[in-house]
């Protein structure tokens, strides 16, 4: 059995470990356009802010161990669905038994003249980072464009870094997928303690310089002058490749819940598929770690022969911005019928929300209150109607002891 | 390097369970879990240090309920905690199946606190890694096991289980 992997991320160490709990003997072989050993992608800003070094997701001798083969820095161009085969940038043909395409997401970038310009950059990649690290100086003035997730984590490393930094953003408020309006506006106020300048409903219309960025032009017809531009306005599928073959796509790549595609022998996971949205039942793109991973895993399992379906998932976020953190998961800005429970602390910056309908939780947002969060999660996973015990929700020290002794003990001594 | 014919399929064989019917909420499997991880034998010394650690099992108790009990990583076999590390540093040790969090890797993002279903991790000290059983990997036998004074807790073989 051959096994061709490409990708070389999140999504790909959870297919070859996989594979390996199932088949010791296949060949994999692994195909990525970054030259790089496999590495964590959210921790490109922990590098940027040097908080870290090391960036790899892996140990060094993970390919070795696996017994995998790299073939890194080469890109693949095309897949040959009929023939079965890979064929790289230089031409080399690679044929397969079993396929994993795990090409992740890439930057989106709105179309506006003047991306041509030195010191532009996207937030995704290692040498995103690098590129920046070349340019940044003490004081260096930076527009970051989107108060996302990867946004924000970017406005934190440029402040570490001793940077003037101003956000651009479209929507009317920080972290708007993750959180509500107080929430965002909790997070908004920690950053301008910080000295960041946030420039909400406006976008940037054009980039201006000669050779370097000298200046953007805002849709608000402002003039901002700044010596780099980040794009951080989110990640679409990276699915150019594929367009216009056989391979169903929607935004992302097609799956069954064996992560395969609509192609034989071909499966794909990640930042690249759509699946199941346990909460809403409908499937969509859920870029989050914890889900590349899993889905690689399933794809792996199957590829090996083991029937394994991914049960589906919902959003889930853990982000901390210098001291505050924040948890979030399902819906958090809700149309209506929903039940609103909330603390608010604001002298210690501690909020608490949750929605629940028909007795189940459908989303919560906690910031600077996270220990414990993740038996929240798993209540609104399993679909547990917590009406009995609810209010315990809003409590740092929710646990074990809220729940029904049954339950409880089911739980823990069950496993 | 992986043998040929051997998969990676490993688990952890052994589970501390608590007891709550008998945990008379003494907090003593706390303290000898932070003497036991404070690389110091003297509890003194490890309780004065500004960077004590914090223990790895909690205690849970509530006020008005006479139910106390302690809970520590169950060492799953399906662990989420290791499937939603941003930095690999969650992982299950070879040898024992036991997961193990690299404190020297682990940035804090606390991606595993988000899905632990037993809220069994907990940030450590200085807020920087994660804090979790290990099972005294190194000690040997758990602390907490070793000393509870009234057999509250309780190490099981998962295989004499099956």
């Amino acid at each position: 059995m051959k096994y061709v992997i490409i990708g070389n991320s999140i999504a790909s160490a959870g297919c070859i470990e996989g594979i390996r709990r199932v088949d010791s003997e296949g060949e994999i072989l692994l195909v990525s356009n970054e030259p790089y050993h496999m590495y964590s992608r959210p921790l490109i800003s922990y590098w940027l802010s040097k908080k870290v070094e090391d960036i790899s997701y892996r140990p060094k001798d993970y390919y070795e161990k696996y017994r995998v083969n790299p073939i890194l820095g080469k890109k693949v161009v095309q897949v040959d669905f009929e023939s079965k085969e890979v064929i790289l940038e230089d031409g080399e043909k690679i044929n397969y038994d079993k396929l994993l395409i795990a090409t992740g997401g890439k930057p989106f970038i709105p179309n506006i003249s003047g991306l041509d310009k030195k010191n532009v950059f996207t937030f995704i990649k290692f040498d995103d980072v690098k590129e920046i690290d070349k340019v940044l100086f003490d004081g260096a003035r930076v527009t970051v464009v989107g108060a996302g997730l990867s946004g924000l984590k970017a406005v934190e490393a440029l402040i570490k870094r001793n940077c003037n930094v101003t956000v651009v953003e479209l929507a009317g408020r920080v972290l708007s997928s993750i959180l509500d309006e107080e929430g965002s506006r909790m997070v908004q106020e920690r950053f301008e303690e910080e000295g960041v300048r946030f420039l909400l409903e406006n976008s940037v219309s054009e980039i201006l310089g000669e050779e370097k960025v000298e200046k953007i032009s805002l849709k608000s017809s402002d003039i901002l002058k700044t010596d780099m531009v980040i794009f951080a306005i989110g990640v679409v599928p990276n699915v150019d490749i594929f367009r216009g073959t056989q391979l169903k796509i929607n935004r992302g790549i097609l799956v069954n819940e064996r992560m395969e595609t609509s192609i034989p022998d071909v499966y794909s996971a990640g930042d690249v598929v759509e699946s199941l949205d346990l909460l809403t039942n409908e499937n969509r793109v859920i870029p989050i770690l914890p889900n590349a991973y899993m889905q690689g895993e399933v794809a792996g399992l199957n590829m090996a022969g083991r029937e394994v379906r991914y049960s589906g998932s919902f959003p889930m976020n853990s982000i901390g911005f210098f001291d505050m953190h924040i948890m979030s998961a399902g819906i958090v800005n809700p149309s209506s019928n929903v039940e609103i429970i909330k603390r608010i602390e604001p002298e210690k910056k501690v909020y608490r929300k949750l929605y629940i309908r028909d007795g189940k939780i459908l989303g919560f947002m906690f910031i600077n209150s996270i220990d414990r969060t993740g038996m929240i999660v798993d209540l609104m996973k399993n679909k547990i109607d917590i009406s009995s015990f609810k209010e315990r929700l809003l409590s740092d020290n929710f646990g074990f002891l809220d729940l029904p002794k049954e339950f409880r003990k089911e739980k823990i001594l069950g496993v | 390097m992986l043998e040929r014919g051997y998969k990676m399929e490993i688990k952890s064989k052994k589970r501390i369970y608590p007891k709550e019917e008998v945990c008379i909420g003494c907090h003593l499997c706390e303290i000898y879990c932070i003497l036991a991880h404070s690389g110091t034998k003297d509890l003194i010394k490890a309780f004065k240090r500004i960077d004590k650690p914090s223990p790895r099992v909690l205690v849970e108790e509530k006020e008005g309920y006479y139910i106390t009990f302690a809970l520590q990583c169950r060492h799953c076999d399906d662990p989420l905690c290791i499937k939603a590390c941003i930095t690999g540093a969650m992982h299950r040790d070879e040898k024992t199946g036991y997961i193990i969090c690299d404190e020297e890797k682990c940035v804090g993002c606390w991606s595993c606190i988000l899905v632990c279903p037993y809220g069994a991790i907990r940030r450590g000290e200085n807020g920087r890694a994660v804090s979790k059983c290990d099972l005294c990997i190194e000690q040997g036998n758990p602390v907490c096991v070793e000393n509870c004074p009234n057999e509250a807790l309780e190490l099981k073989d998962l295989e004499d289980l099956k």
